[in-house]
């Protein structure tokens, strides 16, 4: 028998670890653009756009991710075309991360007072106009705590890509696990660099809001 | 043909029914106070004029924009009419001279050296001058009303909507705010405030419009309106019996 020493393990996890971070920034990049244009349907004056953004949100924020990574991958599958792991885990993170950033960031727009809508509109601005220039450098201002700690569920998130069969951390340690017999050590190295990726974050997303908070009062 | 002219207008929020047929023509400089009893509809009217509020029925128009609710007719109408709010409404974001200058830039598309320029003459004119650079947050509430005001002005409307504008203040900073309104209104601005300043109502405007339960219930001059008022509402509303 080969014996590994941990050093073994731990390049091997390090290795895939990449993998869960170029997802996870995959997911957080792709999941922003499309979060904003959930963003401005749900706040959209047409009826229709809004309750295509409302719904929308709830099927992703209503099925567990791993639900929605099954469809992605197998759904897909059943019509024929041949999704690889990387496309289906990319899309459903992709898909999961924007309702849940659209959701947070509608919170953050509707947290502005509505006396800024109301005197932007009077100045003579277009709703685009009031959006760009009065709303959202407001509301970005507290979207930013709330959205840095999001990424942290992102991250948490890509764990779930290891079931369709796409190699990152996770999967790494259950691999690396059938090799070596040593599943407490395995995984508590994977859980480990986890928490090395997303206490950062966290804590910074903790910092932020203290500090912007202040800002916002004083300046 | 008259600045404003509101013709039959009708607002309703669900079944209840907040303006019940308002007529009223305001001819260029006029000031013009609407008082009434909170409930009364005055502040929705103000709103209405400017698009704020849509309207159930009737017509609103301001030196020929009619208001009708799509962006471009509003946009039109509010070229031509400002507002100032309760609670100024700062963009707490923005410099003093920034928030003077924003609408300029991105409505009127002026370039930022003329835009900023305006914005000098306008806080020189509310005599906030050397706050250019200040923060919203960082002035009094009296201050803040009147880079509102300068804001409002900024934009060349031909007629100003104030709504309560100082009833947000504390008692000794009233009285700043006022001092440019009366200067606006000499200046031949023309004004339509709802308010509870009684005195000033009397000494500056042309006309007082009585609203209660939706209607225009008594309108004339302030010396006939105040002195001599004609219904039991309006002697109950200003405390006479």
């Amino acid at each position: 028998m080969i014996e590994f020493t941990i050093w073994d393990i731990l390049r091997n996890l390090l290795l895939a670890s990449r993998w869960t971070i170029v997802l996870s920034l995959v997911s957080f990049a792709g999941g922003g653009v499309v979060g904003l244009a959930l963003l401005f349907l749900r706040i959209s004056r047409r009826k229709w756009t809004r309750a295509f953004a409302k719904y929308y949100i709830e099927l992703f924020q209503g099925t567990p991710l791993l639900m929605q990574l099954f469809i992605a991958f197998f759904g897909l599958g059943l019509f024929g075309i041949d999704v690889p792991a990387w496309l289906a885990a990319g899309l459903a993170l992709i898909l999961w991360t924007a309702a849940f950033l659209g959701e947070i960031w509608r919170g953050c727009v509707e947290a502005i007072a509505k006396g800024q809508w109301e005197a932007s509109a009077s100045l003579g601005m277009g709703r685009l106009q009031q959006m760009r220039y009065v709303i959202l450098p407001q509301a970005l201002r507290i979207a930013v705590p709330p959205t840095v700690g999001f990424s942290v569920q992102v991250i948490k998130g890509t764990a779930l890509t290891s079931i369709i069969g796409f190699v990152e951390l996770s999967k790494a340690g259950t691999v690396v696990t059938n090799a070596t017999f040593q599943p407490f050590t395995v995984y508590g190295l994977v859980a480990l660099i986890y928490f090395v990726l997303c206490w950062p974050l966290s804590k910074s997303s903790q910092i932020l809001e203290r500090k912007l908070n202040v800002a916002h009062r004083n300046h | 043909m008259s600045l404003i002219e509101i013709t039959d207008v009708r607002k309703s929020f669900g079944p209840n029914e907040v303006l019940k047929g308002i007529n009223l023509d305001v001819e260029p400089g006029e000031v013009i106070a609407i008082i009434g009893r909170s409930g009364s509809g005055k502040s929705t009217l103000l709103r209405c004029i400017n698009g704020l509020e849509t309207i159930s029925q009737g017509s609103i128009t301001v030196a020929g924009a009619q208001l009708i609710d799509d962006e471009v007719h509003l946009k039109a109408l509010r070229l031509k009419v400002g507002m100032i709010f309760q609670q100024f409404n700062l963009f707490p974001h923005l410099t003093v001279g920034g928030n003077v200058m924003l609408s300029q830039m991105v409505v009127r598309k002026t370039p930022k050296a003329e835009a900023e320029t305006m914005a000098h003459k306008m806080l020189e004119r509310v005599g906030l001058e050397q706050k250019f650079d200040a923060y919203p947050d960082e002035l009094s509430g009296g201050q803040q009303q009147r880079v509102a005001i300068a804001r409002a002005l900024a934009m060349q409307p031909i007629a100003l909507l104030c709504d309560e504008i100082t009833s947000a203040l504390d008692p000794e900073l009233v009285a700043e705010v006022l001092a440019v309104v009366r200067e606006l209104a000499a200046e031949g601005m023309t004004l339509l405030m709802v308010t509870h300043e009684m005195k000033f109502a009397r000494d500056v405007c042309s006309r007082v419009v009585f609203m209660h339960h939706g209607r225009v219930h008594e309108i004339g001059p302030p010396d006939e309106v105040f002195a001599n008022p004609q219904t039991p509402e309006l002697k109950q509303f200003l405390g006479m019996h």
